[in-house]
């Protein structure tokens, strides 16, 4: 069990939590103007990184705020947690 | 002492003699003392013998004195009997009656009435194992005052010093330095001891389950109010894992005969329980600590001959003090065979080669124990668990962990530091430095320094002497029939060499091949064996065939040294066990009974039951309920007599031909609010919702962005900007979650606040041609004609009974309906208000069942039901909720190709040619010349191409007939044909129809 630190409640268990995947894909601007193939980029296709991984989170059970969450795929662990919207930070320069 | 206990020594053991218990075991009684363990209280009074092995039925005996024995099982007779309990770690207490087991137990039917709970803590750090190494990491933690959970999964403090009373400790007797320990950690506010208590899991972050007997050793109303068994779900900052070693039996000739025993168990019955199994004794061992056990036996006053398997003998210490005792020794010698079956009557020592093979004759030693070390395994299950990295120490002849996991420290055996001074090093070292890592800083207790301490590893080497790596004897007559690998599993190595004869080479599928490992002790006894066999076994080009251990178990170190260099090593002639690797340790470390995991959470307490308002009035009037989601729904009101088809085809004409209600409060309820709630339901529905009229309703069809159908119901537009959406009753919660993603993450810069209501109102659904009476009747101010009420309009009004209420005009069954809103508080009230309202009109209450018969005769689809997230609001024959003019989620993906041209399944009805049957949901469709001569019995010759298949299937009272929904391929064209429906092994003709069935032009809703 993670304990997840929300930005808004502080560390909640994990079973407080719904997962939403990769962090940072945004909705196209014009999804009329892409092609099948690029449309199809965006719905099925994700990063698989060994490592610092980029991902949403929401406090369902809490605040039900969504936020980003920095974590490491072969530890599980979370590096830095940050508001929805907010860029990655740069983990080398530190909290 | 009690009855007389042949075996029991006068004096010494951490027994009280003054208790005796008795025990019934397959109607014998025994006695042995407090203190004892069932096994110790047997080996007293000379019984080894147990059950039979589980498939050869091989006379068994008890083999160790810990969780990890493999042959002495019972059954334990009670209120509810629990199968399956090794006697080695089965504390005696008063009332036992056991049935001995061959290594199968039987699970009993009988409901568990015993309560059983769990408790959640956070803990600095938490201690797993209270031997030298646990006790000595718990007393410097404790003393920081940081918050520390100490695990033992015996009855008792001390671990390996419980072997030894006598051994000093901090320059006192080691029982004494035990209880002060004890004494200092329970005067610290923030500890907590928990024996009895085995840690089983080890999860991410630090998560350990730990599960707590809690009453077998409590008496009478003692036990009272105490839950049985309490699983400990146990977050800590840092842990300390000081779980310490199993001794491992070796593989030789009739290794599993009664009184062949691991040389420690032999060490702890006469040290811990002064409990002596036998009096001439044969120590087989591969390393310097069968000593230790030859010397126990000694002093308890046995013959006993040492077989060493090392050609130089023990190293100097443990040989100038075997020689000082007068131990007899053969060295460079093995037992190559076991004379007896039920019982050790003599050993068959011969001298062996380099390979284990016999290298001259065999010598007949009479003995009644034969008691075996063949080296050690540091018990790294919980390091493993974690993925924490193995290495095979080739010196120490063990899988030790190679560093331990981030946030936890390892401390004693488990390292294979074997020796007690060592063992209080490290875990000192641990204590402090798991304390410090959780924020706690050492006081000056003077005991030593906060700084890691890493034992050199010569020094362990150096402690612990030579371990020749024997991993099988050759028998007298060359067979290894009888060479006993995991006894629980009746493997031998005859197993091993059928699984690498059939070209197994990885250690997991070896494992698979012959079931090692996979009994009750999960490999503690035979994992390693097994891995030292194929070292044996596989060499040459085989080695090259095996794959690499698991993730995390690098083991190798010729392996790993060559990949950091770059260097490729040629293979080696015999592969070590490091580059065999471990099979994969999972959680339970040891059995964990279901009652256990499930814990209040049965029953009644198994989930979380919804009722709405209404509910007392459904249970009084004899509903019988369906489970949706949490909710508990009215399935349908049977009267005297009716079975389910009958009372729902009642209530179906109610609907259709008078009038009917339904509690419909399940339904999800979401306000949404904001100066861009508009725009935000435009792009979140497929349909426009922006321009809808205040006072107006409008069905809505949500979809993914891959364009299929997620959820459906219906708004209203309250206020200019506030808008009132219903969503089906499973989707609630998943709904608000998707409005707050697109919201949140998406478009923040929209206007947009999302709030469930749907616990706040009650709703009620009056169906039927009379409905507009009823509803007249209960809100006497509202105009509810045709003209002045129509349909997909709302009104807010105040009933006859003064509740102000908010009446919708709105159909899920095509008839003419209105839907009631309320608070929740009046929910009841107003329902009992619409039964008296429409009692001249006979209304009938109607449930879930009705409910889907009547939309399915309309096609209304339920979502999840007649969709599955493949199937888009076009394919359900909705192209008309699907905007032209405005973007909306999944919007994009109806141009995509795979969207496009011919092969979607469709929605269409089916009409079984057989107009009373009804098909089974989920039943396969296909075309009739696709069956070919297949008859439906056994398999077809190919594969049959399916259509599609059944979602929905009811009988109808308005059609009277059966029909069912479906989704078709290119379903829409198939109208008019017959297809095959395929269920249970058998075949009915269907006709293909349009999905809707009933009132196609939709006059009946505005009746």
């Amino acid at each position: 069990m993670l304990i997840i630190d929300c930005p808004h409640c502080g560390p909640r268990p994990e079973t407080e939590f719904g997962y939403g995947g990769q962090a940072h894909v945004a909705y196209p601007e014009d999804p009329h103007a892409l092609t099948d193939e690029q449309w199809a980029q965006y719905l099925f296709y994700r990063d698989n990184p060994k490592g610092d991984y980029a991902e949403r989170w929401v406090h369902s059970a809490g605040c039900r705020k969504w936020f980003n969450a920095i974590r490491d795929t072969r530890t599980y662990e979370i590096a830095r947690v940050y508001a929805a919207g907010e860029p990655r930070p740069d983990l080398s320069k530190g909290a | 002492m009690g009855a007389h206990q042949p075996q029991r020594l006068d004096v010494g053991g951490a027994i009280d003699r003054s208790r005796a218990v008795e025990l019934v075991v397959d109607g014998e009684t025994f006695t042995g003392c407090a203190g004892d363990t069932v096994a110790s209280a047997l080996v007293a009074n000379g019984r080894l013998r147990v059950g039979d092995s589980i498939y050869r039925r091989r006379p068994r005996g008890i083999l160790s004195a810990g969780v990890e024995e493999p042959n002495a099982f019972a059954l334990v007779n009670g209120e509810h009997n629990e199968s399956m309990v090794p006697l080695t770690s089965l504390e005696l207490v008063p009332g036992l009656d056991l049935t001995l087991l061959d290594g199968i137990g039987v699970l009993d039917q009988k409901v568990d009435p015993a309560e059983y709970d769990k408790m959640h803590v956070h803990a600095d750090v938490a201690i797993v194992g209270a031997g030298p190494a646990g006790l000595a990491a718990a007393r410097e933690a404790a003393a920081t005052g940081a918050r520390v959970v100490l695990f033992e999964q015996d009855f008792r403090l001390g671990g390996s010093l419980l072997a030894d009373p006598a051994s000093l400790v901090e320059g006192v007797p080691s029982e004494l330095w035990v209880e002060r320990v004890r004494g200092e950690l329970e005067a610290a506010p923030e500890v907590t001891i928990l024996t009895r208590t085995t840690a089983f899991g080890s999860y991410d972050n630090n998560y350990l389950i730990a599960l707590e007997k809690r009453t077998e050793h409590l008496h009478g109303t003692a036990r009272d109010g105490v839950s049985r068994q309490r699983l400990w779900h146990v977050t800590a900052r840092q842990v300390v894992l000081a779980t310490g070693a199993f001794e491992r039996p070796i593989v030789f000739a009739d290794n599993d005969v009664p009184g062949v025993m691991l040389a420690s168990a032999v060490a702890a019955y006469i040290g811990r329980y002064a409990a002596v199994p036998g009096r001439r004794a044969v120590v087989f061992t591969t390393n310097d600590s069968g000593y230790a056990t030859a010397h126990a036996l000694l002093r308890s006053g046995a013959e006993v001959h040492v077989v060493d398997a090392r050609e130089a003998g023990p190293s100097a210490r443990v040989g100038t003090a075997a020689a000082d005792a007068g131990l007899r020794i053969s060295t460079g010698s093995a037992v190559v065979g076991i004379d007896g079956a039920q019982a050790v009557e003599a050993a068959w020592v011969a001298p062996i080669d380099d390979e284990g093979a016999l290298a001259g004759p065999a010598e007949r030693v009479a003995c009644d124990v034969v008691a075996v070390s063949g080296g050690w395994s540091p018990n790294v299950s919980l390091h493993s668990q974690r993925q924490g990295a193995l290495h095979w120490d080739d010196a120490l002849a063990g899988f030790v962990p190679t560093v331990p996991v981030r946030n936890q420290h390892l401390a004693g055996a488990v390292l294979g530091t074997y020796w007690t001074e060592g063992c209080l090093t490290e875990g000192r070292a641990a204590g402090l430095a798991a304390a410090a890592a959780s924020g706690f800083a050492a006081e000056q207790s003077g005991r030593t320094s906060g700084s890691e301490v890493d034992t050199v590893a010569e020094e362990r080497v150096a402690r612990a002497g030579t371990t020749r790596q024997l991993w099988v004897v050759e028998g007298r007559d060359g067979g290894y029939t009888t060479h006993f690998v995991d006894p629980q599993r009746d493997n031998t190595a005859a197993d091993v060499l059928r699984a690498t004869g059939a070209g197994m080479r990885s250690v997991e599928h070896v494992k698979r091949y012959t079931s090692i490992s996979t009994g009750v002790d999960q490999g503690k006894i035979g994992a390693v064996n097994t891995i030292g066999l194929l070292t044996r076994v596989l060499s040459g080009e085989d080695t090259r065939a095996i794959p690499p251990g698991q993730p995390g178990q690098d083991g190798t170190g010729s392996r790993a040294a060559s990949e950091l260099s770059g260097i490729p090593a040629a293979p080696p002639s015999k592969p070590t066990p490091g580059a065999i690797g471990n099979t994969t340790f999972r959680a339970p470390f040891t059995p964990v009974a279901f009652a256990a995991l499930a814990g209040r959470s049965r029953g009644e307490l198994f989930d979380v039951a919804r009722t709405t308002s209404i509910h007392p009035w459904h249970v009084a009037h004899e509903a019988l309920f369906e489970d949706v989601g949490q909710w508990k729904r009215p399935w349908y009101y049977p009267r005297a007599g009716e079975d389910m088809d009958a009372a729902v085809a009642r209530e179906c004409r109610a609907a259709r031909e008078g009038v009917a209600f339904m509690d419909a409060t399940t339904l999800g309820k979401i306000e949404i609010r904001g100066a861009d709630a508009g725009e935000f339901l435009n792009r979140i529905y497929t349909n426009a919702f922006k321009k809808l009229g205040v006072g107006k309703a409008r069905y809505g069809v949500m979809c993914k962005p891959d364009g299929m159908v997620f959820d459906d119901g219906v708004v209203l537009r309250l206020e200019e900007h506030r808008y009132f959406a219903t969503t089906t009753t499973g989707g609630a919660a998943r709904v608000l979650e998707w409005l707050e993603e697109w919201s949140q993450t998406e478009w923040p810069e929209l206007d947009v606040v999302c709030t469930s209501v749907t616990e706040q109102w009650a709703t009620i659904a009056v169906v039927g041609p009379r409905s507009r009476d009823v509803i007249a009747r209960m809100a006497p101010g509202l105009d509810v004609s045709k003209e002045g009420f129509g349909f997909m309009e709302f009104r807010e009004t105040v009933l006859a009974s003064g509740i102000e209420a908010r009446i919708c005009r709105i159909t899920f069954s095509g008839e003419l309906a209105f839907e009631i809103n309320v608070p929740t508080w009046y929910g009841l009230k107003v329902w009992e208000d619409v039964a008296e309202a429409g009692a001249d009109f006979d209304i009938t209450p109607y449930g879930t069942e009705t409910m889907h018969v009547l939309r399915a005769e309309k096609a209304y689809p339920i979502v999840g039901q007649d969709t599955d997230g493949t199937v888009t609001p076009q394919d359900l024959g909705m192209d008309w909720i699907v905007s032209k003019t405005k973007d909306f989620i999944g919007n994009r993906s109806y141009s995509r190709s795979s969207h496009q041209g011919p092969g979607r399944k469709q929605l269409v009805s089916v009409l079984p040619v057989d107009r009373s049957l009804r098909l089974p949901e989920g039943a396969q469709l296909v075309e009739r010349v696709a069956l070919g001569d297949y008859t439906g019995e056994g398999l077809p010759e190919r594969p049959i191409p399916m259509l599609g298949h059944v979602t929905s299937s009811y009988h109808s009272q308005a059609l009277g007939r059966s029909f069912g929904l479906a989704l078709v391929k290119d379903g829409r064209d198939r109208i008019g044909q017959t297809l095959i429906a395929s269920f249970l092994g058998r075949f009915a003709e269907v006709e293909v129809a349009d999905a809707v069935l009933y009132d196609k032009e939709g006059t009946r809703r505005d009746d």
